[in-house]
């Protein structure tokens, strides 16, 4: 029982990274239809980041926590107004080129100045040690990381089904002509979207800094798994991006737990769960089939 | 109002619109018939700034509206009720109405839209795609008369509604006629055509080949529907 829920908090903590890294991806193709494929390469600059005004300028941990996703986010709307925002009118092909393409160069970057060595970052003062939690203890900040992303999630949340912006983000992404017709501006809001997606990638970077490997490939790993995280929510769909995040890191971490015996089983079942909810659901968990234009 | 000059327009090679030419005056509602593949949603495409591919004169109030952008056209005072009623599925009925900017100088409040349409109210809190037919073409038409819209573009507002709703939609532009809303209105229903436009315009293979008034439809009423096929 004990080693169950260490395994489901463990499942948890993972799946607070996938959840951000998919929400940014699902907000970010609902408005530009463009499949960031550079999102891991954010969640890196994003621990490095942190990393890097710490050993260099002694900025601790929260201003990171604030500062890096912010000048990611500029970096992003840089660079979706010179490059990405000319995907829209070419073959799909094209995206994954470009996109893929800035992610090689941004690690090679960090790789050219840091090496591929992996750099140590300490979790902040308050947020070391461990929480008893009776059954078991857990790591302070771990702890930390798993409420913060929900409250992250739940902002977002919010925002998109509370405020004017989330409507509009709502209505372009479903329906991008019908919302230019009513009278919105949808181009204007693309760049500030692509931005905060981004945002997201770099917060989670940050966060994950303290507790995992800050290398260069340290998002290209990740982000594969990302992927299928996305692909099972159901490309586009916000909720489904957060559940199915949450979800996978779950049964990630219930699969190392259960099935060592199954070594091959345990590592790849992500990508099983992901055929099996394909073969399911063709547009995903929570995805809808796209709507005309 | 809106006045259409030697509009061309194309799909890819294939030309939909020829040279087509037509005018709708301040406070008038104006139909537009034909038969299916005639142009006529594209011709409305055309004026909402919608199809790229077209060469001519639009024309809004006096001023060309060239290349200006669909929602640059929304503000000006276009309002948009397309053929498949535009509901959002990840909208409550209440945002669908409360989404378009106000564009012109008497907007319909939230309020009187709801006073008008109790059942709209009823599922103000729900998916607008849960809404009935009619009900989603209700939302659509008050939509654009809470932005406040000078002119509207309908096209085929009646399509697969039952004879009361028919007359509620009727109703509902003779309202707006009445408040000096200017509409042009794509129609294959005749009677439902002259019960509520002053004017009509036949399109056919792309080109405007008659314009109408409501007697002469009435007189060729046959010949006219043997035409559309209908």
């Amino acid at each position: 029982m004990t080693a169950l829920l260490q395994s489901t908090f463990n499942g948890l903590v993972s799946g607070a990274f996938y959840a951000l890294l998919a929400l940014g991806l699902a907000v970010i193709f609902g408005m530009l239809r463009v499949v960031n494929f550079a999102h891991g390469a954010f969640y890196m600059l994003g621990a490095f980041g942190a990393y890097v005004l710490l050993a260099e300028a002694g900025v601790p941990f929260w201003v990171a926590l604030v500062v890096v996703p912010l000048a990611l986010a500029l970096l992003g709307m840089a660079l979706e107004r010179a490059f990405i925002h000319r995907l829209t009118r070419l073959d799909p092909l094209y995206n994954f080129l470009l996109t893929f393409g800035l992610t090689l160069i941004l690690q090679d970057l960090v790789k050219l100045r840091y090496g591929v060595q992996s750099s140590p970052y300490e979790a902040p003062a308050g947020l070391r040690g461990s929480v008893d939690f009776g059954l078991f203890d857990f790591p302070t900040y771990r702890v930390f990381i798993l409420g913060f992303a929900v409250a992250v999630c739940v902002g977002v949340w919010w925002a998109l089904a509370r405020t004017r912006v989330g409507m509009i983000v709502r209505a372009a992404t479903e329906r991008p002509e019908l919302t230019r017709a009513l009278g919105i501006n949808v181009g204007r809001w693309i760049t500030p979207v692509f931005g905060f997606g981004i945002a997201l990638a770099g917060l989670a970077g940050v966060l994950a800094a303290p507790m995992r490997a800050v290398n260069p490939l340290m998002g290209a790993d990740l982000i594969i798994v990302v992927f299928a995280v996305v692909v099972i929510g159901g490309l586009g769909s916000i909720f489904g991006s957060v559940a199915a995040g949450f979800g996978i890191g779950m049964v990630q971490a219930w699969a190392e737990a259960y099935l060592s015996a199954f070594p091959i089983v345990a590592q790849t079942i992500v990508f099983i769960v992901m055929a099996a909810v394909l073969l399911w659901r063709p547009a995903g968990l929570f995805g809808r089939a796209e709507a005309p234009a | 109002m809106l006045r259409i000059e030697n509009l061309s327009a194309w799909y890819g090679e294939a030309q939909v619109l020829r040279d087509a030419g037509l005018h709708v005056d301040p406070g008038e509602v104006v139909t537009l018939v034909g038969r299916n593949g005639a142009g006529k949603s594209t011709l409305l495409r055309c004026v909402m700034g919608l199809h790229t591919g077209w060469r001519g004169t639009v024309e809004l109030g006096g001023t060309a509206l060239g290349n200006l952008s669909a929602d640059r056209r929304a503000r000006l005072g276009l309002g948009w009720v397309p053929d498949d009623r535009g509901s959002y599925a990840t909208l409550t009925v209440t945002e669908n109405l409360t989404l378009p900017p106000t564009v012109g100088p008497d907007p319909w409040s939230l309020e009187r839209v709801y006073e008008a349409f109790p059942a709209l109210y009823q599922r103000r809190n729900s998916a607008a795609t849960t809404l009935s037919g009619g009900e989603q073409q209700m939302l659509a038409l008050a939509r654009v008369l809470r932005m406040g819209a000078r002119m509207l573009l309908c096209d085929e507002p009646t399509e697969g509604l039952a004879p009361l709703l028919v007359q509620q939609v009727g109703d509902l532009l003779r309202e707006a006629k009445r408040h000096g809303v200017t509409v042009l209105l794509v129609e294959q229903n005749l009677r439902f055509a002259t019960s509520v436009a002053d004017r009509h315009y036949l399109l056919a293979e792309g080109r405007v080949t008659a314009a109408m008034e409501n007697s002469e439809v009435r007189s060729r009423e046959r010949e006219l529907l043997s035409y559309l096929g209908i």
